[in-house]
């Protein structure tokens, strides 16, 4: 996993709410075995006509957005299907962090598996980061997780809070598995102790 | 004395291996289901970085998003859904992963067979990489979908790294009326909760409402807790709970039955628990319920009528309706039973169970469906279908005019053939009416099997009761 470093970018203003997976990405894009190359299909239905062209009132379509970073999204942003598909296409596209209230559970896992920075921020606040990206070109935000701050394009400072482990596997862009791997000592002890407690666990093997 | 715990308490507790300073838990996982989707990303991923696959033995797997519910003989058309399952064929072949091919009759989807073998007991926990994992809950598990690095986590450490989940409990109490299935209590209740009302629980369902319902309808209402928002849906074991298990395939045997019965006893929530969310319904008011827009939140009884964006109060919520609306080709204020269907879908993890399809048969014995409707079938595993074809279900629904298919996710999530038109309308028993879920363009109300069939026959979203005796 990169890196997450601090970075200016355009923000993207998506108000809606309930933006489920299946919309992020619906699910005939799904059968590939390959991580990269979602991108290009990111948002699909709301971004292209049925002929391949594009939407021109899609956000991501109008020529400031193109190369948008961040997106500031409405409420749940991520429900529904489990899908990694949805942050690979977002994190394929460019976007290294979202910002909205609140998020759905494994979209939220998910994304910081994959080295993007989700941000919970109370109403009020978003309300204005909304505002700010709806400035166009010019709607730049300095993301630094470091410092946990926003700056916003007229200079105010917007404070976050983030999980202290997400954040450490963030910057150093840590793969847990290999954290968890160092705990093996304690696995191998609880598999040891719960084969006595609970013998009567089902193999999958085929009967 | 102890401090009453929570049925998810108690599961948590007895899977923590180990805890850090700021409460993140490594969660064991008992059971791993995995399937052609969201796997070959992490079976890759373990080649990559030469790790093995900790535990085969509590890992299955079954291609079942992708596969064609029509003659398999032939192979699958599509080259991207044969490479998928190729893939998984490959991978399990290489981790040494127990697998049911498509061939074999215990072939189905993977939130059908786990339980169906008796893979699936009470306490335990179970991951898949698929979001309504959240059916296994139904048997007092703590079950709980995940992403593909998730997956490979699990694959690599039989381990998942969690916080603890807040503790919500839905209870439903009484008895519902005629025509009122597991499915039109679930919709209800994310009709009431909405669909971000379980962000950072896990739901206990309750209730004599909910005990009352069979296994199937169990699992239907536990399936569709992540369209709250859950992290996951559970209910307490019971008798039962036991008694469906027994003699399964993978439920233990002889003195292990005793020994694991006993231990399940000990599960259900303490009196006295405490609950961060309580919600009650009362299922005397729940009759047959339907969505009408594109969240699973958007539900309302079949007697009722679209509503329009002025009838909610949050400026966002008027947005989303009136978007909805549009998407959906409907008119606020008209009547839901109004609404006309070109397709029927009965099948899914959701409604795909013998139960469901014995609810179709029942009916749609007799009667034919109307004229220009496609109505599909498509039962939840190959031992379903057997089951199914056994009591002669697949006579009644053929003679009815449905097609009778091959087990799998189907038109739930249209990965396979099975989808609609841009602008063609389901009445559908799967769990999802998001835009373009069964297909780009197409429009889904979500129903119970009996007012899936319903629909089949009417031509147009129905009140199944007029089918009851």
């Amino acid at each position: 996993m990169e890196k997450f470093e601090t970075f200016t970018g355009v923000a993207a203003p998506m108000p809606a709410q309930n933006i489920d997976t299946d919309k992020v990405i619906p699910a005939r894009f799904l059968k590939t075995i390959q991580r990269k190359g979602l991108g290009k299909n990111l948002f699909n239905d709301m971004r292209y006509n049925t002929d391949g062209t594009e939407k021109e009132d899609f956000i991501l379509n109008q020529p400031a957005y193109r190369n948008s970073e961040v997106l500031v999204v409405g409420d749940n942003f991520g429900c529904g299907s489990s899908r990694e598909h949805a942050p690979w296409a977002l994190s394929d596209f460019g976007v290294k962090c979202l910002i909205g209230t609140d998020f759905a559970d494994i979209f939220f896992n998910n994304s910081s598996k994959n080295g993007m920075l989700l941000i919970k921020l109370p109403q009020d606040i978003v309300d204005e980061l909304m505002d700010d990206a709806k400035l166009g070109a010019n709607a730049r935000l300095t993301v630094d997780l470091e410092n946990q701050t926003i700056t916003r394009p007229n200079g105010e400072v917007v404070k976050f809070d983030v999980d202290p482990f997400k954040k450490h596997c963030l910057l150093n862009g840590l793969d847990d598995i290999g954290l968890t791997m160092t705990n093996k000592k304690d696995i191998d002890g609880f598999e040891g102790k719960d084969d006595m407690a609970r013998p009567w666990m089902p193999s999958t093997a085929n009967k | 004395m102890a401090t009453p715990r929570t049925l998810f308490d108690k599961i948590w507790a007895d899977h923590v291996v180990r805890t850090e300073e700021d409460g993140t838990a490594l969660i064991y996982i008992d059971l791993h289901l995995a399937h052609e989707v969201t796997s070959p990303q992490a079976f890759a991923g373990l080649r990559e970085t030469g790790r093995k696959l900790r535990r085969p033995d509590r890992t299955i797997a079954v291609a079942d998003h992708n596969i064609p519910t029509t003659d398999r003989s032939k192979g699958i058309e599509d080259p991207e859904s044969r490479l998928q399952v190729e893939t998984l064929e490959k991978n399990v072949k290489e981790f040494g992963v127990p697998y049911y091919a498509v061939d074999d009759i215990r072939q189905g989807i993977v939130h059908i067979i786990g339980p169906e073998q008796g893979l699936t007991q009470p306490g335990m926990t179970v991951v898949c990489g698929d979001s309504h994992t959240s059916t296994h809950g139904a048997f007092g598990a703590l079950a709980f979908g995940i992403g593909t690095s998730e997956v490979e986590h699990v694959f690599a450490t039989q381990t998942i790294v969690q916080k603890p989940a807040k503790n919500m409990r839905v209870t439903v109490n009484g008895v519902p009326p005629k025509g009122t299935t597991g499915k039109d209590l679930v919709l209800a209740i994310i009709g009431q909760i909405g669909t971000a009302g379980g962000t950072g629980h896990v739901i206990e369902f309750a209730g004599d409402a909910i005990k009352n319902l069979s296994m199937e309808g169990r699992m239907t209402v536990c399936n569709m807790s992540i369209e709250a928002g859950a992290r996951a849906g559970m209910i307490a074991p019971d008798e039962r709970t036991f008694e469906y298990l027994k003699g399964r395939p993978h439920s233990p045997k002889g003195g292990a039955w005793e020994q694991a019965v006993a231990y399940w006893k000990t599960l259900p929530s303490d009196e006295g628990a405490v609950y961060d969310t309580e919600v009650t319904l009362d299922a005397a008011e729940i009759v047959p319920y339907v969505t009408w827009g594109t969240s699973p939140q958007d539900a309302l009884p079949i007697t009722a009528t679209v509503p329009r964006p002025e009838d909610f109060e949050d400026e966002g919520r008027q947005n989303g309706v009136a978007r909805s609306l549009e998407y959906m080709g409907l008119e606020g204020g008209m009547d839901i039973q109004d609404i006309k269907v070109d397709t029927v879908f009965i099948g899914s993890c959701t409604n795909g169970r013998l139960e469901d399809i014995r609810a179709a048969a029942e009916v749609a014995k007799g009667r034919k469906v109307a004229d220009g409707i496609r109505a599909l079938v498509v039962p939840g595993s190959g031992l379903v279908k057997e089951a199914a074809e056994a009591e002669g279900l697949d006579v009644i629904l053929r003679e009815a005019g449905f097609e009778w298919r091959e087990p799998g996710c189907s038109m739930c999530l249209a990965m396979n053939a099975d989808k609609l038109a841009p602008g063609e309308r389901s009445a559908s028993t799967s769990n999802r009416n998001f835009e373009g879920r069964q297909g780009p363009g197409g429009r889904t109300h979500l129903v119970s099997p009996a007012m899936a069939a319903a629909a089949a026959i009417k031509g147009h979203l129905a009140d199944v009761r007029e089918f009851l005796s």
